[in-house]
């Protein structure tokens, strides 16, 4: 049986591994090498690396990044930030990244979702969502949740889809580094709408929320960054409380 | 292990570098090429894959499917991943126009529309026993797979995984093996299946 997928989160900052709060307040944990590896020792069944300042001179930094996190990992490596062409995937998947990630870009320009679709496959595609609670429904942002485009989450994940994409990441801006749950009502709006798996993140704070994501969510798969990295839950734990509540798992592994 | 060189066969479909990084990490001596000579001369060859059906096609037009059948039937011990696996079959509902390489009986086909698809993740393995590339893999291992149509269970699987219905996880007859899932991104199960190639009789 098909298992729900717990994906650990590096948010990147020149180099490090960072994660703030509601996009802001960095602190400071540690080696994306070192920190891949040791979600992977711990039962991560994927890890997302995110440039969260993705800058033009900063690219090199990123993709030695890439390679030294990829180099021994061996579950799925999706990397995000800064993919503005096609040319930019291309370096990211030269430097060991099994799929890319793209935002702001792929808002932009629709058929970039298409063009590395049809050079390394739908399956190497994520797109990825930030999303917000507004009085019409959820709209997307964009530049790290920066920018409101006016349009909806709903019909932005369908489009991404048809255009090639083989995943959707769908962040809650609202929830992201509160701790206080996923929204699982964006999650099952967006899940409902797609054939293509749909990945929730912003707002894990504890196993009942991936046990709610993943039942009333109706995710695929659940992503979570700050929760993992400073110790305050371990994934076997996750992973043994996710299977006592009958959530299908890779465990153990 | 003996000396040997590994053969991925490059056509242009995707990305190849996990798959030769998982050999490289086992200290295989592995070589990605395009050029069907270097596929003559290897030992072993691996044709990975995902994406579309029709990318296969590309093996038609440059050399590279006569060289790696002619590999295979002189048993060199051949491993499909992938759409590299369903290749062995006689083709797919993806790409009707393509012609598999027929070892196996039966097409690819669409997943029921009952399950979401594509199959994306990690699912656990039903090992039959005996299976030369499972050895030592222990009963209902998880495998990460990335895939929209699955090839049917058939006397050459060894194992099968299910989604809706069951299908074919590893394939194995003699010197050819072929898994739907990627060994390269199934942590320390795909490792020790990628080894246990690397150890099969020359």
């Amino acid at each position: 049986m098909l298992t729900k997928r717990i994906i650990a989160c590096l948010d990147v900052d020149n180099g490090r591994v960072v994660k703030g709060v509601q996009f802001v307040n960095l602190r400071d944990a540690g080696d994306p090498a070192e920190c891949a590896a040791a979600h992977a020792r711990d039962g991560a069944d994927e890890i997302v690396l995110l440039d969260i300042t993705a800058t033009s001179d900063k690219r090199q930094t990123m993709l030695d990044v890439v390679f030294r996190t990829a180099r021994c990992l061996f579950i799925p490596f999706t990397v995000g930030g800064g993919i503005r062409e096609l040319s930019d995937a291309e370096a990211v998947f030269e430097a060991g990244a099994d799929k890319i990630a793209i935002n702001s870009a792929a808002v932009k320009d629709s058929t970039l979702i298409g063009k590395i679709a049809a050079r390394f496959g739908s399956q190497a595609v994520v797109v990825s969502i930030d999303a917000r609670r507004v009085s019409s429904g959820f709209e997307v942002f964009v530049a790290g949740g920066r920018i409101p485009t006016g349009r909806d989450a709903l019909l932005w994940a369908r489009e991404a889809a048809a255009c090639g994409a083989g995943e959707i990441l769908l962040t809650s801006m609202d929830r992201d580094g509160t701790k206080a749950g996923f929204d699982c009502e964006l999650t099952q709006l967006v899940a409902d709408a797609v054939s293509i798996p749909v990945i929730a993140s912003g707002g894990a704070g504890s196993a009942q929320d991936f046990i709610e994501v993943f039942q009333s969510g109706r995710a695929d798969a659940a992503l979570a960054a700050s929760i993992f990295h400073f110790g305050l839950e371990n994934i076997g734990q996750l992973k043994r409380e996710l299977q006592a509540a009958n959530v299908p798992v890779r465990w153990p592994c | 292990m003996i000396a040997q060189t590994i053969a991925i066969v490059d056509y242009g479909a995707g990305n190849l570098n996990s798959v030769k990084k998982a050999f490289d990490y086992l200290g295989a001596e592995v070589v990605v090429t395009t050029q069907p000579e270097i596929v003559a001369s290897a030992d072993k060859i691996v044709l990975p894959g995902v994406g579309h059906f029709s990318a296969l096609g590309a093996l038609d037009n440059t050399g590279l499917r006569d060289a790696v059948l002619q590999g295979a039937s002189a048993g060199k011990p051949f491993l499909g991943i992938c759409l590299g696996m369903q290749w062995l079959f006689e083709g797919s509902d993806e790409a009707p126009e393509f012609a598999g390489a027929g070892i196996f009986a039966g097409r690819c086909r669409p997943f029921p529309s009952s399950v979401k698809s594509p199959h994306v993740g990690w699912n656990s393995l039903a090992i039959r026993e005996g299976s030369r590339l499972l050895r030592n893999v222990t009963p209902d291992s998880f495998v990460y797979y990335t895939h929209s149509f699955q090839a049917p269970v058939v006397a050459a699987t060894t194992a099968a995984s299910e989604h809706g219905m069951q299908f074919s996880a590893v394939v194995e007859q003699g010197n050819i093996f072929g898994v739907q899932f990627h060994p390269e991104k199934s942590w320390n199960v795909g490792l020790l299946i990628l080894k246990n190639f690397c150890e099969a009789d020359l």
